[in-house]
C-alpha cells in the first residue's frame, strides 16, 4: 500500500449527497480479475454520454478543476461493498476524499487502499465547497500526522478524527493483513477456547 | 445491565482488542462469489499462503451467470473469465464450490440459509453488502471489501470497529396485501438511505415475530440500504424449524447442543440501545420507490413529494429527472415496460408463490416484459415441482434460471435505457439494472400486479 503523509493540492468538488458505489464504478466494469484499470471507468455513466463521449457538464471533464482531493456531499460511498470503488478513485489519482459522512464499508475499503476518507463537519464541508466554487484553484492541505485539513489561502483549518491504528497504517503504508497474520497464535487460542463452536461445514 | 443480542454474539467472537475502537473479530462462515474474490485469491498467491480455515468457506457463482442455457459456456467473454477464474481458484485453494451447473448453485444469500449453513449466533461475512440477509437467523452478518476477503482467507478474522446499536420495533399486525418488503421500504422512506449509518439494527416487535423466515430475510437484506452495517432478528422456534433437517444443519447430539445455545440468543430485557424506533404495522401499506435511492419511497397511493430538505434538493431534482417523473405526481397509474421478480431480496419460494397466486389465470399486459428469476437451483426445482413455472409462462412471464440477473445487470438481463422496471430487488440506483434503466422497487405482489396491468397499481384493489 502507498504511504500518505502530507498532501497539498487542488480539489474537485462534487456536492451531491448519497453518491453510491454504483455511480463511482458501475457494475458492468467489475468483471476484471485484477485491481488495475478501474480509474478509466470512474464515474463512467456521469462522465460519458450514451455514445461514450465525454459529458462536458460533469465536473471531472471540466478542465478548471483538478487535483488529488475529491470533496463530496454527505454519505459518500453508500450502496454496494465493491472495493472497486476505492480502486477506481485511487486509480484515477485521488488520494483523499473529503465529506461530512462516509458509508462504513466504503470507508474501510478506502483505508485499506491508501485512500484517506476524511470526515469534516457539515459547516467546514460547506466552506470548502464554497471556496472551490469561487476559486477552483484553491489549495487544500491535508496533514495526516497532525490530523488537520486546511484551506491554504487563509489558513482556515479543522482537525479531523482517525483511528490511531488506521493512521499508523496509512503513514507507513501497512495493511491490515500483515497485522492479522502476526496474530496467528492468538487466533488459534481463541478457536480452542470457545464455549460453543459451530461445526465445520465441509461435506 | 443486560446485553443485546448483538452484544452477545459480538463479544463471543472478539479475539483481541487492538485499541479502544478496533477489534479482531473471529469469522465463522465466509461466503465468496466470482466478482469480489479474484483479487483476494491473487493476494494470497502473492504472499505464498493458503486459506487458514478453508472448511469454513463456501463459494458460488451468481452475479455474472446467464439465466438461460446455463448448461452452455457463458457467451460474454469477461463474465466467462470471471466465473472460470473462480472455479480455478477454488480448485487451487481447495474451496467448496457450488458453481454453475451444481444443484446447490444460486445467489449466495439464498443458498446459505437454504443449505442450513447460516445458523444463529454465527459471524458471517461475504464480499457483498447484502450479506446482511443472514441476520434473519440471529447472526452478525455483514458485507466486506475485497481486501477483507483476503484477510478472512488468510486469518479467519477481521479488524473491525464495533457499530452502535439500534432497535426498530414494529408493533401490531400487517394488513392484507402488505408484505415484509413493504415494511423495509417503509422504514427506508421514514429513516432515509443514510438513517442507519454506523448502526447494527435489531428488528423486533409483534409484526416481525409473525413473519416467516423468508420474509425476515427480505427485511434484513435491505438493512444495508439504510446505511446500517447489518440487521438481525432474534432466533425463535420458526428459525429452529427452518434450519432443522437442512443439508448442513447439525443433527443428533450436535442439534441438541446447538439448540440449547441458540435459545440463549436474545436481547435481555434491561439491555440498552443507542437508538430505538417504534412503528405501527397498521400504518404500513404497499410501497414503491420513485427516486434513485431506496430511501425515496412512498405508499403506492401517495403522490411524489414536492421536494426534500434543502441539502437533498439537488439529489432530489437529479433523481426525478433521471426517473422521468415530476414532483407531486401520483405514482399509481404510471405505465411500466418491465417487471423483474428476483434477487436476494425476493426470489425465494414464498415470493414466487405469492406472485404465482396473483397471476394465475391472468395475462401479462401487452408490451410488458416480465421475468421471474429464482434465487437458486433448489428454488427453481421446487417451483417447477409445484407447477409455478407453468402458471408464470402461461401468464406470459419468462421463467429463467437462477442468478442475480437484472438486479445489477452484469449478465445479459438488462433493462433498456429509459424504460421503467418494477423490480423486487433492493437498489434503484441510476444505471443499476442497465445504463439509463429506471427502477421502481416493490414487493413481489406489487410487481406481479404491475406486470398484469402494465402500470403501477395498488395490489390490494386490483
Ligand atoms: S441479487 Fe443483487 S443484491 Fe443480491 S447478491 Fe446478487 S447482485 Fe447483489
Amino acid at each position: 500500500m502507498e504511504k500518505l503523509v502530507l498532501l497539498k493540492d487542488t480539489a474537485v468538488p462534487m456536492p451531491m449527497e448519497d453518491i453510491d458505489t454504483d455511480q463511482i464504478i458501475p457494475a458492468r466494469f467489475l468483471k476484471a480479475i485484477d485491481k488495475k484499470g478501474f480509474g478509466d471507468n470512474l464515474f463512467y455513466d456521469w462522465r460519458y454520454d450514451k455514445n461514450d463521449k465525454p459529458n462536458s457538464s460533469f465536473i471531472l471533464n471540466n478542465p478548471i478543476y483538478s487535483g488529488s482531493i475529491l470533496v463530496a456531499g454527505k454519505n459518500f460511498g453508500c450502496g454496494s461493498s465493491r472495493e472497486h470503488a476505492a480502486w477506481a478513485l485511487f486509480g484515477y489519482g485521488f488520494r483523499v476524499v473529503i465529506s461530512s459522512y462516509f458509508a462504513d464499508i466504503f470507508k474501510g475499503n478506502a483505508l485499506n487502499n491508501g485512500l484517506l476518507p476524511l470526515q469534516v463537519s457539515p459547516e467546514y464541508l460547506d466552506l470548502i465547497l464554497d471556496r472551490l466554487s469561487t476559486d477552483p484553484n484553491t489549495e487544500i492541505e491535508v496533514n495526516l500526522e497532525e490530523q488537520y485539513v486546511q484551506l491554504l489561502p487563509d489558513g482556515h483549518r479543522e482537525k479531523f478524527e482517525i483511528d490511531d491504528y488506521k493512521k499508523m497504517c496509512l503513514l507507513n503504508g501497512y495493511d491490515d493483513i500483515d497485522y492479522l497474520l502476526s496474530l496467528e497464535d492468538k487466533i488459534k487460542d481463541f478457536e480452542s477456547n470457545r464455549s460453543y463452536v459451530h461445526k465445520t461445514i465441509r461435506k | 445491565m443486560g446485553k443485546t443480542l448483538f452484544d452477545k454474539i459480538w463479544d463471543a467472537h472478539v479475539v483481541h482488542a487492538v485499541n479502544a475502537s478496533q477489534e479482531v473479530l473471529y469469522i465463522d462462515r465466509h461466503f465468496i462469489h466470482e466478482v469480489t474474490s479474484p483479487q483476494a485469491f491473487a493476494g494470497l498467491r502473492d504472499r505464498g499462503i493458503g486459506l487458514f480455515r478453508k472448511d469454513q468457506t463456501v463459494a458460488t457463482a451468481d452475479h455474472n451467470v446467464p439465466t438461460i442455457n446455463q448448461h452452455l459456456p457463458i457467451e460474454e467473454p469477461l463474465s466467462r473469465i470471471q466465473v472460470e477464474t473462480l472455479t480455478k481458484n477454488c480448485a487451487e485453494f481447495d474451496v467448496n464450490l457450488f458453481g454453475l451447473g451444481h444443484e446447490n448453485q444460486g445467489i449466495v444469500h439464498v443458498i446459505g440459509p437454504e443449505l442450513g449453513i447460516t445458523q444463529p449466533g454465527m459471524t458471517i461475512v461475504c464480499g457483498d453488502s447484502h450479506t446482511s440477509t443472514h441476520g434473519a437467523f440471529g447472526t452478525i452478518a455483514f458485507g466486506i471489501g475485497t481486501s477483507q476477503v483476503e484477510q478472512v482467507f488468510a486469518t479467519q478474522t477481521l479488524l473491525v470497529s464495533k457499530p452502535k446499536k439500534m432497535r426498530i420495533n414494529i408493533e401490531g399486525q400487517l394488513s392484507e396485501g402488505v408484505l415484509s418488503k413493504d415494511i423495509i421500504l417503509y422504514l427506508l422512506a421514514k429513516l432515509t438511505a443514510g438513517g442507519g449509518t454506523g448502526y447494527f439494527i435489531e428488528y423486533a416487535g409483534e409484526a416481525i415475530e409473525s413473519l416467516s423466515m423468508e420474509a425476515r430475510m427480505t427485511i434484513c437484506n435491505m438493512s444495508i440500504e439504510m446505511g446500517a452495517r447489518g440487521g438481525l432478528i432474534a432466533p425463535d422456534q420458526k428459525t429452529f424449524d427452518y434450519i432443522q433437517g437442512r443439508d448442513y444443519a447439525p443433527s443428533g447430539q450436535e442439534w441438541t447442543e446447538a439448540l440449547a445455545y441458540w435459545k440463549t440468543l436474545k436481547t435481555d430485557s434491561d439491555a440498552e440501545f443507542d437508538l430505538e424506533y417504534t412503528f405501527q404495522a397498521s400504518d404500513i401499506e404497499p410501497m414503491v420507490t420513485y427516486g434513485t435511492n431506496p430511501g425515496m419511497g412512498l405508499k403506492v397511493t401517495e403522490n411524489i413529494p414536492s421536494g426534500l430538505s434543502s441539502s437533498k434538493q439537488e439529489s432530489f431534482s437529479k433523481s426525478l429527472e433521471y426517473m422521468g417523473l415530476q414532483a407531486d405526481q401520483p405514482i399509481q397509474g404510471l405505465a411500466i415496460q418491465n417487471v423483474f421478480i428476483g434477487s436476494c431480496t425476493n426470489s425465494r419460494m414464498e415470493d414466487l408463490r405469492i406472485a404465482a397466486k396473483y397471476v394465475q389465470g391472468k395475462k401479462v399486459k401487452e408490451g410488458v416484459r416480465a421475468m421471474i428469476v429464482p434465487g437458486s437451483q433448489q428454488v427453481s426445482k421446487q417451483a417447477i415441482a409445484e407447477g409455478l413455472d407453468k402458471i408464470f409462462t402461461e401468464a406470459g412471464f419468462e421463467f429463467r434460471e437462477a442468478g442475480c440477473s437484472a438486479c445489477l445487470g452484469m449478465n445479459e438481463d438488462k433493462i433498456p435505457m429509459g424504460e421503467y422496471c418494477v423490480s423486487t430487488s433492493n437498489r434503484n440506483f441510476e444505471g443499476r439494472q442497465g445504463p439509463g434503466a429506471r427502477t421502481i422497487l416493490a414487493s413481489p405482489l406489487t410487481a406481479a400486479a404491475a406486470a398484469i396491468h402494465g402500470k403501477i397499481v395498488d395490489p390490494r384493489e386490483n
